[in-house]
């Protein structure tokens, strides 16, 4: 399916189909009052400009500034998480999960999409495509490879197939050099992918 | 149901391709199909695993073939026309040719914060105590069930350990069907990768999936 999704612009044709069915479709809801469009324009927004991965990396920020912080959300993340105001759809049941130099965490849902919408928003295509949901859980190492980094020979490697409604944090690793930072320096360094598990975070002298 | 969704450790697809700075949305129809499914659920009355058993419940070539917001939307088209919400016809038109049906509410744009940040929760109180512990070596149940299931195929068959506990939690398996909530003890179970994959595998390997209790028996 999304494994194709790059071709889909080479198809104006089917694409257009698309979205003259998508039209019908709202037109026909809206006219028989199922739907309100000004519902619709604002869930669009929320996931569009107000939840998406700098919440997730709030979180993460914390938990590398505040240990007392951290061990609440190992121990038990959705309080934890919504502690900062994040909670809800998608992301009824978190668990984080946290890397160490001996231990790389990595989520999947083999079986669709699911994803913890209130910290990270919306997954990218690439998490719903067929190539990560087929071979995160059998050649994880392959796959961050297809990110461009390679796993230190004898890390542990855990994937976490997201199956139920429990959705799946990463911690990553605090990168050295950030001593005495503040929360919103080192919010700056967690990047979406390290908090999915096929990314790390980025190095002080990446940001400004 | 065995289906194209259930990909791990299929073998026919190439690398994962990272779009830099991918946006939310690829087009327009994405929005509104994304929105138009979320806020439908609420005058149709559906649940998740009926949603999801709609989406997956296509040919495999189908499945492959559409990129994921058309599932959704082809999804979505399945649960209306099954509930009489909307005719073919009407979807060819264009417009409602066929009074609509009544529904108990819609979701209205003052309603979408608090229905966002209620979400689904699955936990429910148990009604009697979980059959498995932390540390439990257990097996995953060659099953093969027509209808919408959460325990992949690789996992089937092979034996793990029961790692986290995770409470009681409505079984998709009932739910999706209309059969009710019938919440079953939900488990992490961790499967080694040598144990799922061979002796090739990467020793370093483990890979969990979250099973309901009926899924599993002791190894």
């Amino acid at each position: 399916m999304t494994g194709h999704h790059h071709d889909h612009h080479h198809d104006h044709s089917e694409l257009s189909e698309t979205e003259l069915r998508v039209r019908a479709l709202e037109t026909v809801l809206t006219e028989k009052g199922y739907v309100d469009p000004a519902a619709l324009d604002l869930l669009i927004e929320t996931y569009e400009t107000k939840v998406g991965p700098r919440n997730g990396a709030r979180v993460v920020a914390r938990a590398w500034a505040d240990p007392a912080y951290r061990a609440r959300l190992i121990k038990d993340a959705t309080p934890a998480i919504s502690e900062l105001g994040y909670a809800g759809r998608q992301g009824e049941h978190i668990v984080a999960v946290e890397n160490t130099p001996r231990l790389h965490n990595m989520v999947v849902c083999t079986l669709c999409s699911c994803y913890p919408w209130p910290v990270l928003g919306l997954p990218p295509v690439w998490y719903k495509s067929a190539p990560y949901r087929s071979k995160a859980v059998k050649d994880p190492r392959g796959v961050l490879r297809d990110f461009g980094f390679e796993l230190p020979e004898g890390t542990e490697i855990r994937v976490w197939d997201s199956t139920a409604e429990i959705r799946y944090l990463v911690l990553p690793m605090r990168p050295s050099g950030t001593e005495g930072w503040s929360e919103e320096r080192l919010a700056d360094l967690v990047t979406r992918d390290s908090m999915i598990g096929t990314g790390l975070p980025k190095q002080p002298h990446e940001v400004a | 149901m065995d289906g194209a969704h259930d990909m791990g450790g299929v073998a026919w697809s190439g690398p994962v391709r990272p779009e830099p700075n991918e946006p939310v949305f690829h087009a327009e129809w994405e929005r509104r199909a994304f929105a138009i499914t979320l806020a439908m659920a609420m005058p149709g009355g559906w649940n998740i695993d009926m949603s999801r058993f709609a989406r997956e419940d296509r040919p495999p070539a189908e499945y492959l073939s559409k990129s994921y917001y058309q599932i959704w939307l082809a999804g979505l088209e399945r649960l209306m026309l099954e509930r009489g919400l909307i005719a073919p016809d009407e979807i060819e038109a264009g417009k409602p040719l066929h009074p609509a049906k009544p529904v108990a509410k819609r979701l209205t744009s003052d309603g979408v914060a608090a229905m966002l940040h209620r979400g689904g929760p699955t936990e429910r109180l148990a009604t009697r105590p979980a059959l498995f512990a932390a540390g439990d070596r257990v097996r995953a149940k060659m099953i093969h069930p027509p209808t919408h299931t959460r325990l992949p195929h690789y996992v089937r068959g092979h034996s793990g350990v029961i790692e986290r506990v995770l409470g009681c939690h409505v079984f998709p398996d009932s739910n999706a069907t209309g059969a009710g909530e019938n919440p079953q003890w939900l488990y992490t179970v961790t499967f080694a990768g040598r144990e799922l994959w061979g002796e090739a595998s990467d020793p370093g390997l483990k890979v969990s999936v979250d099973a309901w209790e009926p899924y599993l028996e002791p190894a």
